[in-house]
C-alpha cells in the first residue's frame, strides 16, 4: 500500500516536472504586498503576462516586510527558478541575497523601485521616470492653454516623498519657459482623496471662489478625484472652468474624464512585467545584456482617448 | 455661568487664532449666502472639524474614566467601509447607517469588555483594534477605494441643512445632546467618580463595569458617525487613509479642552472647542499659502503655545505675580495715605 502510494506520488511528481518544462520557464515574483490599488493591478498584470507567455509564476506576497522578501528570494534560488522579479520594499540591504542569486546564475529584474546595490548585481530595473511624468503633464497644459494667462494650483503628494518631489520638478521644468503659466498655490494633499478635497476647498476660498484658478495639477489621480468634488460643490464645472491634469491613470479618473470632469492623466503603467519579460527573453536567447534601467512609457490620456473604454479595461485589474 | 468660566480659555484661544488667521488671510471671517447655504472659510472650519469634533465627544467620556481609546481612527475606517459596502450592495440608506453604527458600537463593546471585564490597560486594549482594524476595513473594501454615488449617503458629507453643512450639525447636536445628558442627569458625576477612583465609586454603589463599557461604546458610536462623514464626503471608503491618526487629534482636542488625561472632571463642550481650535489652525495654514513643509511645524508651535498658556503651573505663577503686584500697590497707597 505504502509502496503503491509512493509510486503514484513519484509518478505524479514526474508528470508535474515534465508539465513544468513543457510550459516554459519558471519565474519567481517577490511582490511588496498589497499597499495600494496600483500594486494590486501590477500583480494582476504580471500574472496575466506570465500566463500569456506560458511561464510558471511563483508568487510571493511579502506583506511590506523585507525579511519576507529575502526569504522568498532564497526559496526561489533553492527551487532553481529561471528568473526572479523583485519589487523591493526598501532600497537598502539587498547585497547578500542578490549575490546569492548571482552565484546561482539566476537573473534578477527589479520592478518599479530601485535598490542601492551596485548595478552588476541585477540584470536590469524596470520603472517609470517620475520627473518625466511631471513633464508630460506640464507639457499637456502648455499645449492646451496657448498664450492665455493661466494661474495653476498644485496638489502635492506626501511632503518629502520622491514622487512628490520629482513630479513637482518635472511639471515646473515643462512650464518654466512660459511666463503666462504660473503656479499660484501649492499644498500637500498626502496622495489621498479626502485631503485632496479639503485642500482644494481652501484653494477655492483663497482664489476668489475659484474664479481666479485656470488649472489644477495633482500629483496623483486620487487627489484630483477629491478636488473635482470640491470644485463641483463650489458651483464650478471641473474640466471646463478649471482644467484638471493628474498622474497615475487609475480607473476612477477615466470615469471622470468620460464625464468631462477631468482633462488629462499621465499613466504610470502597472505593466512593469511586460518589459521585464522582454528583456529576460532576449537574455535567455543569446545572453543580451539589457540597459540597466528600462524606462516605461508615460502615456498621456485625454478625453479624446476613449476614457470610457479605458475605464472598462482597467476596472477589473484590482485597482 | 460656570460653563462660560470653564470654557473661557478655549474661547479666548479660538478668538486669538481667528485674529491670527485673519492677519495672514484677510477674508477669513467673511461669510456669504450662496443658493441658501453659507459659504466661507469659517463654515469650512465647522465642516472640516466635524470628524475630530465627533471623536472628541466620545474621547472626552473615555478619558474622564481614566481610559483612552486609540482605536477610534481605525473604527472610522471600518464603519465607513461598512456603510459604503452596504450602499454598494443596494440595501439602501437606512441599512447603511444602521450597519455602520452597529459596527461602531461593536468596536466600542470589544474595547469596553477588554478594559472593564478582562482588565487590560486601556492603552493596550484599544491598541489591538487600532492595529488590526485597518485590516478589517481593507477586507470589507477588498483593498480598493469603494466608491458609490448614492445621494442620500453623500448628504451626510456634503449636504446642507438650514444653511449649515450637515457634518457641522452632527457635532453641534451630538455635542450639546451629550453635554446635556451628562449635566442634566447624574451620569456625568458617576463617570467622573469612576475616573477619580474606580474602586471607591464601585464600593459606593456605582456600576462601574457597565458605565466603563458604555463610554467605550459611546466612543465607538461617535467614531461611526465620523466615519460616515468622511466616507460620504469623498463618496468612497478609503480603508487605508480614512481616519488615519485622527485618534491623536481627538486626544489633543480633549487636552486642549483642558481635560486631564488622569480622568475625573470633564467638559464635552471644551473638548469640541479644542477640536475647532485644531481645525482653525489646519485651515489657517492651508489658506495662508505657506509651503507645505511648514504645516506641521506651525501646528506644533501653536498647539504648544496654547497648552503652555493653559498650564495650571503657569496660571498659578501668574496669579501669584498679580497678587504680589496688587499687594505692593496697596502697600504703596497705604504709605502715601499715611
Amino acid at each position: 500500500m505504502t509502496a503503491k502510494t509512493l509510486l503514484t506520488t513519484v509518478a505524479a511528481l514526474a508528470l508535474t516536472a515534465t508539465a513544468a518544462m513543457a510550459d516554459g520557464e519558471t519565474i519567481g515574483f517577490s511582490q511588496i504586498g498589497s499597499e495600494s490599488g496600483w500594486r494590486a493591478a501590477e500583480t494582476t498584470l504580471t500574472r496575466n503576462q506570465a500566463e500569456e507567455r506560458g511561464y510558471q509564476l511563483q508568487f510571493s506576497d511579502a506583506q511590506q516586510k523585507q525579511e519576507n522578501q529575502i526569504a522568498a528570494i532564497r526559496s526561489f534560488i533553492a527551487q532553481g527558478v529561471d528568473a526572479i522579479l523583485l519589487a523591493p520594499v526598501v532600497a537598502t540591504g539587498w547585497d547578500s541575497v542578490l549575490a546569492e542569486a548571482k552565484e546561482a546564475e539566476i537573473p534578477v529584474v527589479l520592478l518599479d523601485r530601485q535598490v542601492d546595490s551596485s548595478d552588476d548585481m541585477y540584470l536590469t530595473a524596470v520603472g517609470s521616470n517620475l520627473v518625466h511624468e511631471g513633464e508630460v503633464a506640464g507639457q499637456w497644459l502648455v499645449d492646451n492653454v496657448g498664450d492665455e494667462e493661466c494661474r495653476i494650483v498644485e496638489l502635492q503628494g506626501t511632503t518629502g516623498s520622491s514622487p512628490a518631489i520629482d513630479r513637482k520638478t518635472g511639471f515646473e521644468n515643462a512650464i518654466k519657459d512660459h511666463a503666462n503659466l504660473e503656479i499660484v498655490r501649492s499644498q500637500t494633499g498626502d496622495f489621498t482623496r479626502a485631503q485632496g478635497k479639503e485642500v482644494m476647498e481652501s484653494f477655492l476660498q483663497a482664489e476668489n471662489g475659484g474664479q481666479d484658478i485656470c488649472a489644477l495639477y495633482a500629483h496623483n489621480d486620487d487627489m484630483a478625484v477629491g478636488a473635482i468634488q470640491a470644485i463641483k460643490e463650489a458651483g464650478l464645472k471641473p474640466g471646463e472652468d478649471i482644467l484638471i491634469v493628474s498622474i497615475d491613470g487609475v480607473p476612477d479618473i477615466f470615469q471622470a474624464m468620460a464625464a468631462g470632469e477631468a482633462n488629462a492623466t499621465v499613466e504610470l503603467t502597472p505593466n512593469m512585467a511586460g518589459p521585464a519579460f522582454d528583456a529576460l527573453e532576449a537574455y535567455w536567447a543569446d545572453g543580451t545584456e539589457p540597459e540597466k534601467f528600462i524606462q516605461t512609457e508615460s502615456k498621456l490620456y485625454t478625453q479624446a482617448d476613449d476614457p470610457a473604454g479605458e475605464y472598462e479595461a482597467r476596472k477589473g485589474l484590482g485597482y | 455661568m460656570s460653563l462660560l468660566r470653564r470654557i473661557a480659555p478655549q474661547l479666548v484661544a479660538l478668538l486669538i487664532l481667528f485674529a491670527l488667521v485673519s492677519v495672514v488671510f484677510p477674508g477669513f471671517l467673511s461669510v456669504s449666502l450662496n443658493d441658501g447655504r453659507l459659504v466661507g472659510p469659517v463654515i469650512d472650519v465647522l465642516k472640516r472639524g466635524a470628524p475630530v469634533a465627533l471623536l472628541s465627544i466620545g474621547m472626552t467620556l473615555v478619558i474622564a474614566t481614566r481610559g483612552i481609546d486609540l482605536s477610534v481612527g481605525t473604527t472610522m475606517a471600518i464603519c465607513g467601509a461598512a456603510a459604503a459596502a452596504v450602499i454598494a450592495a443596494g440595501w439602501g440608506l437606512p441599512a447603511a447607517l444602521a450597519v455602520a453604527l452597529a459596527a461602531g458600537a461593536a468596536a466600542g463593546l470589544w474595547n469596553g469588555v477588554l478594559v472593564a471585564i478582562v482588565g487590560i490597560q486601556p492603552f493596550v486594549a484599544t491598541l489591538i483594534l487600532m492595529t488590526m482594524g485597518r485590516g478589517i476595513a481593507q477586507l470589507i473594501t477588498e483593498g480598493c477605494i469603494l466608491t458609490f454615488s448614492d445621494a442620500g449617503l453623500a448628504f451626510f458629507g456634503s449636504g446642507t441643512l438650514l444653511g449649515l453643512p450637515v457634518p457641522a450639525w452632527l457635532w453641534i447636536v451630538g455635542g450639546l445632546g451629550v453635554a446635556a445628558l451628562m449635566r442634566r442627569t447624574a451620569l456625568g458625576l458617576l463617570i467622573e467618580a469612576i475616573g477619580i477612583n474606580r474602586r471607591a465609586s464601585a464600593l459606593a454603589g456605582v456600576n462601574a463595569t457597565v458605565l466603563v463599557i458604555a463610554v467605550y461604546v459611546a466612543a465607538g458610536l461617535c467614531a461611526a458617525l465620523a466615519g460616515i462623514v468622511v466616507t460620504a464626503d469623498i463618496r468612497g471608503a478609503d480603508a487605508n487613509n480614512a481616519g488615519l491618526w485622527l485618534e491623536l487629534d481627538a486626544i489633543l482636542a480633549v487636552v486642549i479642552g483642558g481635560n486631564s488625561l488622569l480622568g475625573g472632571r470633564f467638559s464635552v463642550i471644551a473638548s469640541i472647542l479644542g477640536a475647532m481650535i485644531i481645525q482653525t489652525i489646519d485651515t489657517g495654514v492651508l489658506l495662508a499659502g505657506f509651503p507645505p513643509e511648514y504645516n506641521l511645524v506651525i501646528k506644533a508651535v501653536l498647539v504648544l503655545m496654547i497648552l503652555v498658556l493653559q498650564s495650571p503651573r503657569i496660571a498659578a505663577e501668574w496669579r501669584l505675580w498679580r497678587d504680589s503686584q496688587r499687594a505692593s500697590r496697596a502697600a504703596a497707597e497705604r504709605r502715601q495715605a499715611s
